[in-house]
């Protein structure tokens, strides 16, 4: 197997910056705005029947060319660099000189739950860890380092202030979790093996909602495998302490993008003081 | 170590006070009027992050999911990613942000220096979850592993002391995924400032998690079978550039020897 890596393309100010027009997220945005103008100008509509076919078959030409990934990275970075990055100089300089964010955040690694989108954060605002499933493990040095050294440097070094906990509807890996055979077997390398972090929160949906059709089950344990990820970040002393001194809270959510909704609760946690002897 | 905008200004105050005579009572409640008003406003404005989440859903809700309906009904049903992404956790460098990816176009891992270890079902279950359920289940057509300026994860890798001694609990272990890549800097660049060297390593580990992706079965077969491609990318928010690199490894399908 022979390597070769760095065909560099390098991207300053790559690709043709979208002009103004083609700036609005939503294309319904820019059709409202052009049924807009044809009710208030007459004697357009005839010309913009037209072009919109026109267009309509150029899309449809596109929409059968072969994907060029590197062209929508390309694109996608002249869209903030020039949107963005540009339009904020003085920001960008002092996030480049360091990072403050009050939020360590984990979510599913699912394309459809990004927080930067369903939460809007801005560059700086939160820490993230991605994951399948947004599972938050136990203390464990051998297995899950990489979670460890997350938190670690969230908490000891940024010093966030809050930890949420993103669970989300319709999750493959919650899925795969509740379809796991009441034996044991597994059939994958590492996604069932993964997801079991959270078998206490089956367990539970299996015996309290036995009722509830498979689906609806996958909905609760969604829910419970983020308490369960809760419980499971008191495993680290450098996040116990900090949630005893009140610097850091922790927080479960769920983010449901068949009814867009968005649930948010706290987890608290409170040592009491020894009762007198 | 240079004088903040405040302690310039109170020095003009008591410059002032020390040649203009008369003027001490005055400044006085000026000032004690002025520490009572920025004591108020920092308590008005202390950080709600119950409230900062709920703004930021009703903003999405309003100005995304609500506008698109469509759109979101069928990403609601069924996702297709075309990109399985590797980024930092850093929370200036998200690719949604920085790529402009649109909800379901990029399936997403992100870990402290953007690392991709090679396969080990006991120390790394996570990110071989991730690579095995994009590749096989989600059949995404490329990988793209992102680094970037500044990153704190590989700073910690280049600081490592060379007697392997760690001083954290998880970290330093963490990072020593990177060590292929920090020899190869020492190497290379060894009369290069530790600035500059951090700078190499942040690339170099990018080449090292590309190589580690060839460690999992799914990946090679996909390579194989032309249905995948890897890439590299270095965002650099100290100088607004990005760099794209395209990893060519020639696999090609296995032929088995021997059988009858």
């Amino acid at each position: 197997m022979s390597g070769k890596l760095r065909k560099c393309v390098m991207l300053c100010c790559g690709g043709k910056p979208p002009s103004k027009d083609m700036a609005t997220d939503s294309c319904e945005d820019a059709i409202a705005e052009l049924q807009k103008l044809l009710s208030e100008k007459c004697g357009l509509e005839t010309l913009a029947a037209a072009k919109i076919k026109q267009i309509t078959a150029e899309l449809e030409k596109t929409g059968s060319e072969p994907f060029d990934a590197v062209e929508r990275i390309k694109s996608g970075f002249a869209r903030f660099k020039t949107e963005k990055y540009e339009k904020n100089p003085a920001l960008y300089d002092e996030l480049a000189k360091r990072q403050s964010p009050k939020f360590m955040v984990f979510a599913c690694s699912d394309s459809r739950v990004c927080p930067s989108h369903i939460l809007d954060f801005q560059p700086g605002e939160a820490f993230m860890v991605r994951n399948i499933a947004n599972m938050v493990p136990p203390y464990d040095q051998t297995k899950y380092s990489g979670v460890g050294a997350a938190i670690e440097y969230a908490v000891l070094h940024l010093k966030v202030e809050n930890i949420v906990v993103i669970g989300h509807s319709c999750c493959g890996g919650i899925k795969g979790l509740m379809s796991i055979p009441d034996d044991g077997t597994t059939a994958s390398d590492f996604i069932e093996q993964w997801v079991q972090i959270c078998l206490p929160a089956k367990s539970k949906v299996k015996t309290e909602n036995s009722g509830l059709t498979f689906q609806e089950q996958c909905t609760n344990c969604e829910k419970e495998a983020v308490n369960v990820s809760l419980g499971n970040l008191l495993t680290y002393p450098f996040v116990r302490e900090a949630v005893v001194k009140k610097t850091l809270a922790l927080k479960g959510a769920h983010y449901d993008f068949v009814n867009g909704s968005f649930e948010l609760w706290s987890f608290d946690y409170n040592l009491c003081p020894p009762l007198p002897a | 170590m240079a004088k903040s905008s405040t302690e310039v200004a109170i020095e003009g105050l008591k410059r002032l006070l020390s040649d203009k005579e008369g003027l001490d009572d005055v400044a006085a409640v000026k000032i004690e009027k002025l520490t009572a008003e920025l004591q108020e406003q920092d308590h008005e404005e202390e950080f709600d992050p119950v409230r900062r989440i709920k703004d930021g859903f009703i903003h999405f809700k309003t100005h995304h999911f609500d506008k698109c309906p469509a759109y979101y009904k069928k990403l609601a049903e069924e996702q297709h990613p075309k990109f399985l992404v590797f980024a930092c956790s850093d929370s200036r460098v998200s690719p949604s942000y920085v790529l402009n990816f649109k909800p379901g176009e990029a399936f997403m891992c992100r870990n402290i220096a953007n690392m991709v270890p090679a396969f080990n079902q006991l120390r790394y279950s996570g990110v071989g979850a991730v690579i095995e359920y994009a590749v096989k289940h989600l059949e995404v057509e490329n990988i793209l592993v992102i680094g970037h300026s500044r990153c704190g994860g590989i700073k910690a890798l280049m600081s490592l002391p060379a007697d392997g001694t760690t001083s954290n609990d998880f970290i330093d272990d963490w990072v020593k995924i990177g060590l292929p890549a920090k020899a190869k800097v020492e190497s290379e660049w060894s009369h290069a400032t530790f600035e500059e060297k951090c700078e190499h390593c942040e690339k170099e580990s990018v080449d090292l998690s590309l190589v580690n992706l060839l460690s999992y079965p799914y990946v090679r077969a996909a390579l194989a079978n032309k249905a995948l491609k890897l890439m590299g990318g270095y965002y650099d928010f100290v100088n607004g550039t990005f760099g794209l690199w395209k990893a060519d490894f020639d696999i090609k399908p296995e032929i088995i020897i021997g059988s009858s």
